[in-house]
């Protein structure tokens, strides 16, 4: 079998795979790396959703002979402290339900807020129409999307505001209708 | 506060473990053998609740996660009575353990079931730790008080954490259940109630293992199965020798199995040092089926239509006289209903990690919501005794009553019966699609009566259902008692089954998130043959019960009022546009639900809003119960567009492109009203019934079309985005 040597979260990995092994399964077999999700295994619900080059692309349908030396980045590289704008404005929603699509989620959503900075909601629909989340929680998507957003925190870097892990989730004591 | 009478009889149990942790649990008397650990064992997992002296507390959480939020909402019952602070709180996952006694996702249940143990649990520790305290002190009790994890002494101002306390506090007596005060309204709780973020999030949104799938053993395998397309097949042969010498594969091998749909299926197993090997090779199987199994949708629908007359029917209930009655009533009205099979698809799909070591110990990882089934039917299946099976129960990505079901349970313990090596077999989503226990379809048949003043005289309904081998298949029931049963003067219920050989289960509020659609749309064709307002009708029909109803037709009311006047009932709405409402009652909750739809094109709608009046009791988090309201709408609008069906035998749809789901671009915004009408919380995880009957008679309101059968498509209906 042929070796493919894997730029992932700044690091290079080396793995022995057939050409035909789509990356989201060298990230999770061969690398450990489980954050990234299959959910259909035919690019059609985004839980497998990666960065390439911060592209996102569906692990699910990215062969690893075809990543070459592009780099990867994965929920577990987003932000070296867990602490990705998206990542506190999931937190600060409560977004997940079983969270299973989560990771796919926060990835297609870190790429659109590179794109498009302060998407409208007819934006933020069609970047995040691709990914199924069975529990339903859009709403919350939507409204965590926006706030990043508004926010306007640097994408690149910790929050001008200080950092602020979603390490230790904190009582956030608003009663108000989620809607 | 009053002492709360316990549903069951319940005691506790104390001990100072060697490091000095106050330890305190309580059981179930069946559990009255359990014995307090020895003070130089470890953590023992017969309880609830840990305390260090370092003053961290450990929760543990009995029932499993499957994104209903039981393993934050259940802690936050314990960390309220116990006064403690939520930030320093752990919450630990139990496994499956007899001493914890219910450890299932089902019926709604962890709430109710929970709710005396776990306030007992902690009000009887922050007793003793007050105690402790006091007597460290030197002052009376009922001078000191807790919160924040720590005891307060209200005449000097002095206070102690309870890490401080746990020692001294584990030598204190133990408190007699029934002389605990256990806070049990709204306006007495400090957390619950609140908005607070599940307590697993930091490890979702950082990607860290969490996941049955995500479960990685030092030298494990990874195995896929393959049964036979057409249910119940067996294995006639396979190119096992061929399927050995693909890349990475470790064994291929023929799992002989039963012909019981729920249990251990037949099949051919392919393990391999990746999970992708394994199924790279399983696209070289070539397998023969014998596979007798020749159901079809076309078939079912053939014998429900020769069934419809009601002539070889069984009677279930009669009430009054229906057919005298109908003759003579004022309207009468006749209606038929139709809704399809459906699929779980939860986001993860089935999957289970096993390991049989070398002296017969059964381990395994699981996403489930019967961690007790899954021993069972292993122990019965594969002859390893039930003491000597852990069940490790994980996370799961999803239930929705998939997880109920363990034939991936027992599939992996197969495998490793078979390897003697740790294995995790990870379902493909086409396994899960065309394996899954499908929500049955039905027909309801309707004919009702009513009199000059729109009231309900009479109603006769013919449900038309499945059976397996004579008896009603899995989830395909009508109980007698339901509404309106009790509701009118003149009830009659018929049934009629089809034989059916495709595996059904419960899904989502079984029976109640199918029917109670056929019976609310029904309402709305009784309003508006009577000229009488949809809310007016149901208010009506609530007014007057005959015999005892199982609903409380007040609670019901109330849900009725808030969410017709959230929803604004009544207001001026456009062209094209119309609200739609239905209530139900199941698993002790109240719901009404009124939706607003639009349509600007023919046969094209869209939600765009939906409002809920809810009464399960006090809300114990409001996050996670915005989450399950919200959950259940997208849920029912996106069950009302799929549909699975079956020919020779097996079903037809595979993955997302045939079996789609909700995405974002239909998700509508969901405004909730909580009347937390008694003290008792209910659970919240399937108030999904009415959602259904609102949206598709506030399809009606905007466009004329009664949707009579589903998925909507099958009644000329499709859902638009709400953004174009």
């Amino acid at each position: 079998m042929p070796s493919y040597t894997l730029k992932v979260n700044g690091q290079a990995h080396t793995v022995t795979v057939a050409a035909d092994t789509p990356l989201l399964w060298a990230l999770r077999d061969n690398l450990g790396l489980v954050g990234t999700k299959y959910g259909c295994g035919m690019g059609l619900c985004g839980a497998c959703t990666v960065h390439l080059n911060g592209v996102p692309v569906r692990s699910c349908q990215t062969p690893v002979s075809a990543v070459g030396n592009t780099p990867v980045t994965t929920i577990e590289g987003l932000d070296p402290a867990g602490a990705h704008p998206l990542q506190k404005a999931w937190c600060d929603h409560d977004v997940p339900q079983c969270g299973y699509c989560q990771a796919g989620q926060i990835m297609t959503a870190a790429a659109l807020l590179k794109q498009t900075p302060s998407p409208t909601d007819a934006d933020i629909d069609a970047a995040m129409a691709g990914n199924l989340c069975r529990c339903g929680t859009y709403v919350r998507i939507r409204a965590a999307i926006k706030d990043a957003a508004t926010k306007k925190v640097s994408l690149e870097g910790p929050s001008p505001d200080g950092p602020r892990s979603v390490r230790r989730p904190t009582l956030h004591e608003s009663t108000e209708a989620v809607s | 506060m009053n002492p709360v009478p316990l549903s069951r009889r319940a005691f506790l149990k104390v001990s100072s473990l060697a490091s000095g942790a106050f330890l305190i649990g309580l059981g179930a008397p069946h559990e009255a053998r359990a014995e307090a650990p020895a003070t130089d064992q470890p953590w023992t997992p017969n309880l609830y609740l840990r305390i260090d002296p370092s003053g961290r507390i450990t929760i543990v959480s009995k029932n499993p996660e499957t994104g209903q939020g039981v393993k934050t909402s259940l802690p936050m019952i314990v960390a309220e009575c116990l006064n403690a602070d939520w930030t320093t709180v752990q919450v630990e996952q139990a496994p499956l353990d007899d001493r914890y006694g219910r450890q299932l996702v089902a019926a709604s249940g962890s709430t109710p079931d929970g709710w005396d143990d776990l306030r007992v649990a902690g009000t009887a520790a922050c007793q003793m730790l007050i105690a402790a305290a006091a007597e460290k002190w030197g002052v009376p009790v009922n001078e000191c008080s807790a919160e924040n994890s720590q005891v307060i002494h209200s005449g000097s101002g002095r206070s102690l954490g309870y890490g401080e306390l746990a020692s001294l506090a584990a030598k204190q007596a133990v408190p007699e259940v029934g002389t605990l005060r256990l806070k049990s309204r709204p306006d007495e709780f400090k957390l619950l109630g609140k908005f607070v973020r599940g307590i697993d999030n930091p490890k979702i949104l950082t990607g860290q293992p969490l996941y049955g799938s995500d479960v990685r053993l030092p030298g494990m395998l990874y195995a896929v199965y393959l049964k036979c397309p057409a249910f119940g097949g067996k294995v006639r042969s396979a190119n096992l020798d061929a399927l050995k010498r693909e890349g990475g594969v470790h064994d291929a091998f023929v799992v002989e199995g039963t012909s019981d749909l729920k249990g251990l299926l037949p099949g051919v197993a392919i393990v391999a040092d990746t999970w992708w090997q394994a199924e790279a090779a399983r696209q070289k199987a070539v397998v023969a089926w014998d596979s007798p199994n020749q159901d079809s949708s076309a078939g079912y629908a053939d014998q429900a239509a020769a069934l419809k007359d009601a002539a070889q029917s069984t009677l279930q209930r009669e009430d009054g006289d229906v057919v005298r009655t109908l003759e003579r009533a004022h309207r009468v009205v006749e209606g038929s209903y139709h809704y399809p099979f459906i699929a779980h698809a939860t986001m993860e799909p089935q999957n289970c990690t096993a390991h049989l070591d070398s002296a017969g110990n059964l381990e395994l990882w699981a996403p489930t919501q019967n961690p007790l089934e899954g021993r069972k039917l292993i122990a019965e299946t594969l002859a390893i005794p039930a003491d000597r099976i852990r069940v490790n129960v994980t996370r799961s990505g999803g239930g929705f009553g998939r997880r109920l079901s363990v034939d991936y349970m027992v599939e992996a313990a197969a495998i490793t019966q078979k390897i003697r090596r740790p294995v995790q077999l990870h379902w493909t989503r086409e396994d899960d699609i065309q394996h899954d226990f499908y929500r049955p379809a039905a027909w309801h048949h309707f004919k009702a009566g009513l009199d000059q003043q729109g009231r309900l005289l009479a109603w006769d309904h013919h449900f038309v259902t499945f059976s397996r081998e004579g008896n009603l298949a899995p989830a395909a029931w009508f109980a007698k008692d339901y509404y309106p049963a009790s509701l009118t003067p003149n009830f009659r219920l018929r049934q009629s089954m089809i034989p059916c050989s495709v595996p059904t289960g419960p899904w989502r509020a079984p029976g109640h998130s199918a029917h109670c659609w056929a019976h609310q749309s029904f309402f709305d064709e009784l309003a508006q043959a009577a000229a009488l307002d949809p809310v007016q009708f149901r208010l009506q029909l609530l007014e007057q019960a005959y015999g005892k109803p199982p609903l409380d037709l007040e609670r019901t009311r109330n849900t009725l009022k808030a969410a017709s006047k959230l929803a604004g009932w009544g207001r001026t709405l456009g062209a094209g546009r119309g609200l739609g409402v239905a209530f139900h009652y199941d698993h002790d909750g109240y719901m009404t639900y009124v939706a607003e739809v639009s349509s600007d094109r023919p046969g094209q709608i869209k939600v765009e809003k939906v409002y809920a009046g809810i009464d399960v009791g006090p809300i114990l988090n409001r996050s996670g119960a915005d989450h399950q309201v919200v959950g259940c709408v997208m849920d029912a609008l996106s069950a009302a567009q799929g549909e699975i069906t079956f020919a020779e035998g097996r079903t037809q749809q595979s993955n997302f492109h045939d079996y789609p789901l909700l995405r974002i671009d239909q998700a509508p915004e969901v405004e909730i009203t909580y009347l937390q009408g008694v003290e008792r919380p209910a659970g919240l995880g399937e108030i999904i019934a009415a959602v259904t009957p609102a949206i598709t008679n506030a399809i009606f309101a905007a466009t004329g079309i009664r949707v009579r059968q589903l998925p909507l498509k099958a009644s000329g209906i499709t859902v638009s985005s709400l953004r174009i």
